[in-house]
């Protein structure tokens, strides 16, 4: 009989339902809380989750064209993520399983980003580099679990570029018929000029760089100028890590995965950096790279099939859960 | 400037590094490795420049500084920053990252508390190494003693921040890939570190490396717009 998974994904601004069979996505759903201004406001995203919640579930169950009965497990996000958020989709998983008294399988959000990448893109055991906007982390495969190589020692990747559009203002939106406002205002510029280009170890920072780049255009130096020179700046230093990353764990895949894997400058110098390396890229489609319930569906059905289950009632959320806290009992099968 | 003088005997490959092709073969008279700082063709070739222009020079400089401060680390015979080229004396022997796992426990940790001492004698003299892992240190087969390479990302800074980025890229590198023995390695390396530093500077260093660990890296604190 062929396993079936629903799983839930409520950790930051989207509410996701997926639905896998095997290897086959039969349903997703996803709605997004979008804030009126600025940024997350975790109870009204909560509350919004709550709202559009069950009517979600019914949604994923009928486009699959199956009933909640012929369900294996039930899979939850229990994080990391924002505790508000999170605490909706546990309570709705838990209902579920409960209710159906079917399995409820907890699934890390971190690990499902990566599962769902490995699984659109068929790579095997990559080097991950997630550039999402809260996080930015070079993940690998070591000794039973996603260990992490390198990461920011500040502010993330898609948050850094975020926050400079915005605070020069050419944003919100952020990003424009698929194009970061970052990338669009480089596009004009030609001269690099001299801003601080941070590599500590595996890590980047990029704190010092938002400051002295936002010094340089109040400064009037045109901003053309000043988006070219971030860009270069930031994309090089993450390929740059990536790349040492490699060579320290001698894999031969990369996956590129979040938000920023669609900007097209970026995938440039991952292409220019893996092709000299000998190593295949792989990134992550924009539709699966984001948050969705379909990567919660399918880590959950390795798990399952790994034995992991977890009892309803033990089910808590974990704000901080970390990647390398998660066994990985399923890598290689 | 790359052709081998002395003895005649032509350069060969090493290791092609993540930043750098290591080239073996005899300068003055001496084992020497040639590093190669190559363009990185996905920079900016003007921000490539710099960047090699840089790390060379400053490489160079803290690696004798550190011999200076009590600190193993190649010999320096040759700088040419805008070759991008050391020339440096050869230590034969084996990665870190290639032994620890199989070391008797004993040996480890009398190797990781002297890795800990001479992080801390790099302190006390002023530099942070910039990029402490199990790949930048070569335990000398013939005095079984730890040597420290690698000094492009070094920089002269007495920060706490600074030494706990040193002391935290170390940890990193013993979770990732040495995670069965990470805990005893730890615990040895800041015995050592401890012994050179004393224990108020210790103590500072080892907060720093918590609070930098939860800096919400590992964790996904989303987007916060203010
Ligand atoms: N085409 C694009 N090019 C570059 N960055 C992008 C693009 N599309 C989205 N992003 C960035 O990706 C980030 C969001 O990624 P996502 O994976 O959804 O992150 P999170 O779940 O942490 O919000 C934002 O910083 C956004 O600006
Ligand atoms: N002085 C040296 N003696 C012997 N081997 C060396 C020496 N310097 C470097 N190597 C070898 O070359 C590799 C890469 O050198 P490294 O300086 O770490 O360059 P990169 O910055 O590219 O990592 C090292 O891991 C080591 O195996
Ligand atoms: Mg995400
Ligand atoms: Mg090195």
């Amino acid at each position: 009989m062929k396993t079936i998974v629903l799983g839930i994904e409520s950790t930051a601004h989207t509410f996701g339902v997926g639905i896998v069979k095997e290897r086959e996505i039969i349903a997703d759903t996803r709605y997004r809380y979008e804030p009126e201004k600025g940024g997350i406001h975790p109870r009204d995203a909560a509350l919004y989750f709550m709202n559009i919640g069950p009517s979600a579930i019914s949604e994923a169950l009928r486009s699959a064209g199956i009933s909640a009965r012929d369900l294996t497990g039930v899979a939850v996000a229990l994080g990391p993520g924002l505790g508000p958020c999170l605490r909706v989709g546990a309570t709705h998983a838990r209902a579920m399983a409960t209710y159906l008294n079917k399995p409820l399988i907890p699934v890390n959000h971190a690990v499902a980003h990566i599962e769902v990448g490995k699984l659109v893109t068929n790579v095997k055991d990559p080097l991950i580099v997630y550039l999402s906007g809260g996080n930015t982390l070079i993940a690998a495969f070591n000794e039973g679990r996603y260990r992490v190589f390198g990461e920011t020692l500040d502010i993330a990747l898609g948050n850094f570029m975020d926050t400079f559009v915005r605070e020069i203002g050419l944003a919100p939106p952020y990003v424009v018929n698929g194009v970061h406002q970052l990338d669009r205002c480089a596009e004009k510029g030609k001269e690099l000029i001299d801003l601080p280009y941070v590599v500590k170890g595996q890590d980047v920072s990029f704190s010092g760089l938002l400051t002295a780049a936002l010094r340089a255009v109040r400064r009037g130096v045109p901003i053309e100028n000043v988006c070219y020179s971030v860009r270069e700046i930031a994309y090089s230093a993450i390929v740059e890590v990536s790349e040492r990353a490699l060579v320290h764990t001698d894999k031969k895949e990369v996956l590129v995965v979040g938000g920023v894997a669609a900007s097209k400058y970026l995938k440039e110098k991952f292409e220019i950096m893996s092709s000299s390396r000998g190593v295949e890229l792989a990134i992550v489609p924009p539709k699966y790279a984001v948050d969705n319930g379909v990567m919660i569906a399918w880590t959950g059905l390795l798990a399952f099939k790994s034995g992991i289950t977890i009892e309803p009632e033990r089910a808590y959320v974990r704000q901080r859960w970390r990647l390398d806290d998660v066994d990985i009992p399923w890598f290689g099968q | 400037m790359l052709t081998s003088r002395g003895s005649g005997s032509e350069l060969e490959v090493l290791a092609v590094g993540a930043e750098a092709v290591l080239l073996k073969g005899y300068f003055l008279g001496i084992k020497s490795v040639y590093k190669v700082r190559v363009p990185k063709p996905y920079r900016n070739p003007k921000l490539d420049l710099k960047v090699r222009r840089e790390r060379t020079s400053a490489e160079a400089k803290h690696m004798i500084s550190a011999r200076r401060g009590g600190v193993n680390s190649p010999y320096i015979l040759l700088v040419d920053p805008d070759a991008g080229v050391i020339v440096m004396e050869y230590i034969e022997g084996d990665l870190l990252r290639n032994i620890l796992n199989s070391l008797p426990e004993c040996r480890a940790c009398t190797l990781l508390e002297h890795i800990g001492i001479m992080a801390g004698r790099l302190h006390n003299e002023g530099i942070v190494h910039g990029d402490l892992t199990t790949s930048n240190i070569i335990v000398c087969r013939r005095i079984g003693k730890p040597y420290l390479i690698d000094f492009g990302l070094a920089r002269a800074s007495e920060d706490i921040e600074d030494r706990g980025v040193d002391v935290h890229l170390f940890l990193r590198s013993l979770e990732s890939a040495h995670f069965r023995v990470k805990d005893m390695a730890f615990r040895c390396f800041l015995n050592g570190y401890g012994k050179v530093v004393g224990e108020e500077n210790l103590t500072k260093v080892v907060n720093k490396v918590k609070e930098i660990r939860l800096r919400g890296r590992y964790v996904e604190e989303r987007r916060r717009h203010h």
